[in-house]
């Protein structure tokens, strides 16, 4: 049999993405209400950093050295990567539990289809992609605010980066889903990643040396959001780190990605 | 009149039986979470990461200033601290458990058994909550102290005061909760519902910002809800600048939104349950 080309795996996988999604709609349409309300909640939560923001910033003219807009700015873009990351990786953190300890790999790992793929459409809430659309309105206020000239290289450097910090997101969780293989069940990290990748939305100039080293190369949520942002509000201090964006996303995802099919090997499902 | 008296002794029994009862139910929550005591302790640490985050933010936004919405640098660090530590006492899910057994149907069984739906949850909830202070507060505080020395109660009354405040904090939180929780009889939008409140405690209560960092405007508006007295207000005891007179007055506002809190409990309970029995004719 040949083995198919990259242009039909891609339709492939986008078929299945687009069947996954028309299923998922289908059961979420099922408590319309309860969705919408269940979207706008999301928003709202969201909408309570933005408010300390602004209300701080009634106070205050800047942040060390960051004013107003400026760390809007970062906060807007921040959410875009993160809207991703809720999006479709946030659930992999049900991979210790519900995949390894209780068995449903062995459902994903009998069809024709990448395993990792399968985790993430099956455990998607797509929905929750309006955490980025408020990222880029926010985005959008805070620049024009700042009367911020959009230069050629915005919009496609804007897409590099995101998909970087987005690749930081997957890998980070997909490496933390991975330990399940070997722990079997939840070691209750995955909160403590969440509140500290909740970091990489401020200047990380606010940090002290040590957190800013952990931010930066350890678990480097500061390439999810100030990093990155910093050069499409045309500030360029940081130019050489936020260029390092889409490195340290390959490198975080090809980590991980290598540590998960490790795992998959490991697996040897429930035994029953 | 011998027939009056027993009646009265038998009231007097009733409610003894009553408090007995639920004096067990807080002390059966309290001994059930101890079997859970290890899951604290990194929640113990993930709690100080979120705290740290508000740390590293409020020392930078006083980077080169005096005084903010009247606290200066060391005031807001010890407000910010005490705020989280204590609001894991304070803290409530009963809206999510009331909702459950709402949505479940749970709620049916519990209507016919013969004793305050309403008491009983809270009287397991503060069993959680002396176990959380046990095994969750103190230690992150603890924890905290050695980390990041934070400033002590003004004056040995504040603290005392301040710790009676903890309790209010407590009811009028578990009552909101409830009262949120009870909305889940006419929408099957739970989360909708516990994430509204949470961003209207968060914000309205004083813990992410102090309520003097509001526009005067908002301040009006939230002078005329509960929810500064939960938060905003003990700290301010705590850090000495509410005291003696001013301080038993926040006591007595506590206790005059409990009195309305459990008034409106009572009522929309019995009119939820009337909505509930049609729903189900």
């Amino acid at each position: 049999m040949k083995k198919p080309g990259l242009k039909d795996q891609i339709t492939r996988h986008a078929v299945i993405f687009f069947h996954y999604t028309a299923q998922y709609m289908k059961t979420k349409m099922a408590y319309r209400a309860d969705f919408f309300i269940y979207v706008l909640s999301d928003l709202l939560l969201q909408s309570v950093n933005l408010i300390f923001l602004l209300v701080v910033f009634s106070k205050v003219p800047d942040i060390k050295g960051w004013d107003r807009n400026q760390v809007l700015f970062i906060y807007g873009f921040f959410l875009v990567p993160f809207g991703f990351y809720s999006g479709f990786f946030n659930h992999l953190f049900d991979v210790p539990e519900k995949y390894v300890l209780q068995g449903e790999m062995d459902r994903v790992l009998v069809r024709p289809l990448n395993a990792w793929y399968q985790v993430v459409v099956e455990t998607m809430n797509p929905e929750l992609l309006v955490g980025t659309l408020a990222g880029i309105v926010i985005m959008a206020y805070s620049g024009s605010a700042m009367g911020l000239q959009l230069a050629w290289w915005d919009i496609p450097l804007a897409l590099v980066l995101v998909l970087g910090a987005t690749m930081i997101y997957a890998g980070v969780y997909t490496f933390l889903a991975s330990l399940g293989f070997w722990t079997e069940g939840n070691i209750g990290l995955m909160p403590m990643v969440y509140n500290l990748s909740n970091y990489g939305r401020y200047p990380m100039t606010i940090y002290r040396g040590p957190v800013r080293f952990i931010l930066t190369w350890i678990l480097p949520f500061a390439f999810v959001g100030f990093y990155p942002s910093t050069v499409l509000l045309h500030r360029y201090e940081y130019i050489g780190h936020a260029l390092l964006t889409p490195l340290v996303g390959v490198i975080c995802f090809t980590v991980a990605y290598r540590v998960w099919t490790a795992g998959i090997r490991r697996y040897r499902g429930t035994g029953s | 009149m011998p027939g009056k008296k027993t009646g009265r002794g038998r009231l007097a029994a009733h409610f003894w039986n009553r408090l007995m009862l639920y004096i067990e139910l807080m002390r059966m929550e309290f001994v059930n979470n101890l079997a859970y005591r290890t899951t604290y302790f990194t929640g113990i640490f993930n709690y100080s990461i979120q705290i740290g985050a508000y740390f590293f933010l409020w020392d930078s936004i006083y980077a080169g200033r005096k005084v903010l919405g009247g606290l200066n640098k060391e005031e807001m660090i010890t407000y910010l601290i005490v705020a989280w530590v204590v609001r894991s006492f304070y803290f409530s899910n009963l809206d999510r458990r009331v909702a459950v057994e709402i949505r479940d149907g749970k709620i049916a069984l519990e209507l016919i058994r013969p004793y305050s739906y309403q008491m009983v949850k809270y009287a397991r909830a503060f069993g959680e909550a002396v176990f959380r202070i046990l095994f969750f507060a103190l230690p992150a505080g603890a924890l905290i102290y050695l980390i990041r020395p934070f400033g002590l109660p003004a004056s040995w009354q504040n603290g005392l005061v301040f710790l009676l405040t903890m309790l209010g904090s407590f009811a009028i939180t578990a009552q909101i909760s409830m009262l949120a929780g009870f909305l889940a009889f006419f929408t099957r939008s739970a989360s909708g519902i516990y994430r509204a409140k949470r961003v209207i405690m968060d914000l309205f209560s004083g813990l992410l910002l102090p309520i003097s960092f509001y526009p005067d405007w908002a301040r009006e508006i939230i002078k005329l809800f509960p929810f500064q007295v939960i938060s905003y207000m003990p700290n301010l005891i705590y850090l000495g600048k509410i005291s003696g007179a001013a301080a038993l007055q926040v006591v007595m506002l506590q206790f005059f939104w409990i009195l309305v809190l459990g008034f409106t409990g009572f009522w929309f309970w019995r009119f939820a349950v009337k909505h509930v029995v049609i729903q189900g004719g």
